[in-house]
């Protein structure tokens, strides 16, 4: 349960990371609180959207996606399939994570903290999860908490 | 699982939440940041001196003004396809000094005047055309915010402006008088959409092609034939 519980607040907190950069993005927040510049530079490259959206935008989804998919994985602990799902999604953002890590480090050339801190959130979230799978996974008695 | 934990980690995820709120709503609640203000009294200071932003030499034979809002969609196209041809074939040959004047549309164009500001107080530094391309050219980035003055402000260090100046430059609005006094003078010119190019004493209303103003150009002052 620790492992869902963390996963959970780490949706959350990823949750108001992404809304303040997508808000940021839309022009509802004046200025980024970011101490490099860097934030200002990846979030006004053309890379800041991807298929048409903000990249923001998949954060705030996927992170409010992972929130219900924990909160239901507490709700209901014999269910598999709200588990599976958590370590499926936060594995495909943790995928989505390097290949936007990548384009700052390499292309932009510009590091934003504000991105950094979501991709240690989405990175933690991944462990928690696949740490849960395996429990889950594992014969009664021979993993725990 | 232990009732106490559930209730703990409820509570922390409730204190979480209502925190998140709050950061984000105050952020978002908060008025934007920077206005510059139409109805603004012209003081001589403002215009002393100042006959609007140039490019080209001082000896060129013939001075085109342009009036122009930022935030104009025409304007923004001229600057962005037309201009680039302007200025390699005409202003650096020497045959055109360019002077750019602010004609904001307050109706219908509510950050035009930050825009303006933001190029002003570029201008400062010395970087006022690096701010003004910038600004036109990232226009779909800043013309639908709410508050684009910290979209200006990251232009501003992405051409190198002296930050904490150019904040100061800002907050002061020193400039919404000289803003203020070329809108003046495009209406008392005739001036009555954007953009508008005065040359050789006419205007020009709307987008001109750059063979337009070539052709007007080479009529005005024939081009030095080339040396054989």
């Amino acid at each position: 349960m620790k492992y869902r519980m963390a996963a959970a607040l780490l949706s959350l907190a990823g949750f108001f990371v992404s809304l303040y950069l997508y808000l940021y993005k839309i022009g509802r927040i004046g200025t980024l609180a970011c101490g490099t510049g860097g934030c200002e530079t990846v979030q006004t490259s053309p890379f800041s959207r991807f298929l048409g959206l903000e990249v923001a935008l998949y954060g705030v989804v996927g992170y409010l996606v992972l929130l219900v998919l924990s909160m239901d994985t507490l709700r209901r602990p014999a269910a598999a399939i709200s588990s599976r799902l958590l370590l499926i999604l936060s594995g495909a953002g943790l995928a989505f994570t390097i290949y936007l890590t990548y384009l700052e480090l390499f292309v932009i050339k510009a590091i934003c903290r504000w991105c950094v801190g979501s991709a240690v959130i989405i990175t933690l979230i991944f462990i928690v999860a696949l740490l849960d799978w395996r429990r889950r996974a594992a014969p009664p008695g021979s993993l725990s908490q | 699982m232990a009732a106490g934990e559930m209730k703990r980690f409820y509570t922390i995820l409730g204190v979480l939440g209502v925190a998140g709120l709050a950061v984000i709503g105050y952020l978002v609640m908060r008025r934007p940041t920077i206005s510059i203000p139409a109805n603004v009294q012209v003081l001589p200071a403002d215009t002393a001196g100042f006959r609007g932003y140039f490019l080209g030499s001082d000896s060129a034979p013939i001075e085109i003004t342009e009036y122009a809002d930022y935030q104009c969609p025409a304007c923004q196209d001229f600057e962005t396809v037309q201009m680039p041809s302007v200025e390699e074939r005409l202003i650096q040959t020497g045959r055109v000094r360019w002077r750019y004047r602010d004609f904001p549309l307050d109706q219908i164009h509510r950050h035009t005047r930050v825009a303006a500001h933001s190029a002003a107080c570029a201008d400062e530094q010395g970087k006022y055309w690096d701010q003004h391309h910038r600004i036109y050219s990232w226009t779909p980035d800043w013309t639908t915010k709410s508050d684009p003055s910290g979209i200006f402000r990251d232009y501003a260090k992405a051409v190198g402006l002296d930050v904490p100046k150019y904040d100061a430059c800002m907050e002061s609005k020193k400039y919404a008088g000289r803003i203020e006094a070329s809108s003046r003078e495009g209406v008392a010119v005739g001036v009555t959409s954007t953009p508008t190019f005065l040359i050789g004493g006419r205007l020009y209303p709307g987008r001109m092609a750059f063979d337009e103003i070539k052709k007007l150009v080479d009529s005005l002052s024939p081009a030095p034939a080339a040396k054989p």
